[in-house]
């Protein structure tokens, strides 16, 4: 290798695995961004024949490493401690709604907007791929919505979200319920600045998902099973799948919910209110008094 | 499928490191339990270079297993999921390793 500049092409090689008992001088020029030149002078002893001073040229520079120690993700973790900042410093409390496709999200949220209207400020960002479909449900339910297309994305990341507030503006205060795009995969890996995750699984799927889809269940901290009005109907084992969810993460939350009937419901309103107190405490004890708790 | 992205982001990344010179070869670290195939990589990396100044650059993986703590008895265990259980029965655990997705070296020309 070379003493100046550290390289080390394949030439050079050659010269290291001469065995030794020759004499020679070389000199090379190099070709590459920081012009300089040097001479070798190797001089062996030789007992059969000569060299005579030879030239060469390099073809290539050297090559150089560069550590790095770069987290993949340090950009959208960058992004998402922004966003953070942003949902603190206005009490906004931000939850990312993770799920399969057709676990009833979209359901969830529209009944949650509807029976809260009036007692919290609630507002969506909606994550699909394509179409507007799901942020114009949650308009019709009477709450502002924006939707985000995610396009060849399989996942919504933290600048998605960070673009979406500067429209969106929630006021202090307000929950925001951000419905990521239906993937139990790869949201799991990307942080969006939310309070947490909650992943929705419904009885209509396996009750194995959690072991299949750890990730998700880890990272969150509640998780819906919803569509229980389907129970009798399905063969699904509750308790089995708790224990699933419990094995992969001990210390999630779990409620058992129908978005379609509203039965469950009030144990997920008492659970977001928990989320926004101490601001909503009064509304969450007018609402315990007021309506009956779910199963 | 959001390997296509992180890959991007890496290549994104070793090129603003190599601020237009070329990458040869890029030395990535990825945990076992980081949820990230290394396969799905390897393939997105060849698409993504295309072009770039990391093309034709030579991609090396290396995995880190598993590693957790139990939060009970403070034993530790080698992990193949991002759950498990401890002999002492526990399932409370602590992972220590092997959630890393990390660039760790490049070396450019």
């Amino acid at each position: 290798m070379c003493a100046t500049c550290g390289c080390s092409d394949g030439e050079e090689a050659v010269h290291a695995a001469v065995p030794s008992g020759h004499e020679h001088e070389h000199e090379h020029e190099h070709e590459h961004g920081h012009a300089h030149e040097h001479e070798h002078h190797h001089v062996h002893d030789h007992d059969q024949h000569e060299h005579g001073p030879h030239t060469h040229t390099h073809a290539d520079a050297p090559a150089r490493t560069i550590r790095l120690e770069q987290e993949v993700l340090a950009k959208n973790q960058l992004l998402a401690e922004r966003n953070r900042g942003w949902f603190q410093a206005r009490e906004v409390v931000a939850l990312n709604l993770v799920s399969a496709p057709g676990s009833g999200k979209t359901t969830l949220l529209e009944r949650t907007a509807r029976e809260l209207a009036g007692r919290v400020a609630l507002q969506v960002i909606e994550g699909d791929q394509a179409t507007a479909h799901d942020a114009e449900r949650i308009r019709a339910a009477g709450c502002d919505a924006l939707q985000i297309n995610t396009g060849a994305g399989c996942h919504l990341d933290a600048a998605m979200v960070g673009k979406a507030i500067e429209q969106l503006r929630p006021p202090s205060g307000s929950l925001l319920m951000i419905e990521n795009v239906g993937n139990l995969v790869c949201p799991a890996l990307f942080d969006l600045g939310e309070r947490a995750k909650v992943v929705i699984v419904a009885a209509t799927e396996g009750e194995d998902k959690p072991l299949k889809y750890p990730h998700m269940f880890r990272a969150s901290r509640l998780m819906l099973l919803n569509k229980i009005d389907l129970l009798p109907h399905l063969q699904f084992d509750v308790q089995r799948c708790i224990g699933y969810a419990r094995e992969v993460n001990p210390q999630l939350e779990i409620l058992q919910v129908s978005a379609q009937t509203g039965a469950g419901m009030q144990g997920w309103y008492q659970w977001l209110y928990r989320q926004l107190a101490p601001r909503h405490a009064l509304a969450a004890a007018s609402a315990d008094a007021t309506e009956a708790v779910g199963p | 499928m959001h390997e296509l992205s992180v890959t991007q982001s890496i290549v994104a990344i070793c090129a603003e490191h190599a601020a237009g010179a070329r990458v040869l070869r890029v030395r990535l670290q990825i945990g076992r339990l980081a949820a990230i195939l290394p396969d799905a990589v390897r393939f997105c990396f060849d698409l993504c270079t295309d072009g770039t100044v990391l093309q034709d650059a030579q991609l090396e993986i290396i995995e880190i297993p598993g590693r957790a703590v139990c939060c009970r008895c403070g034993a530790q265990l080698t992990l193949n999921e991002p759950f498990g259980r401890c002999d002492c029965g526990s399932t409370e655990l602590t992972v220590i390793a092997g959630q890393e997705l990390r660039i760790e070296q490049m070396e450019v020309l």
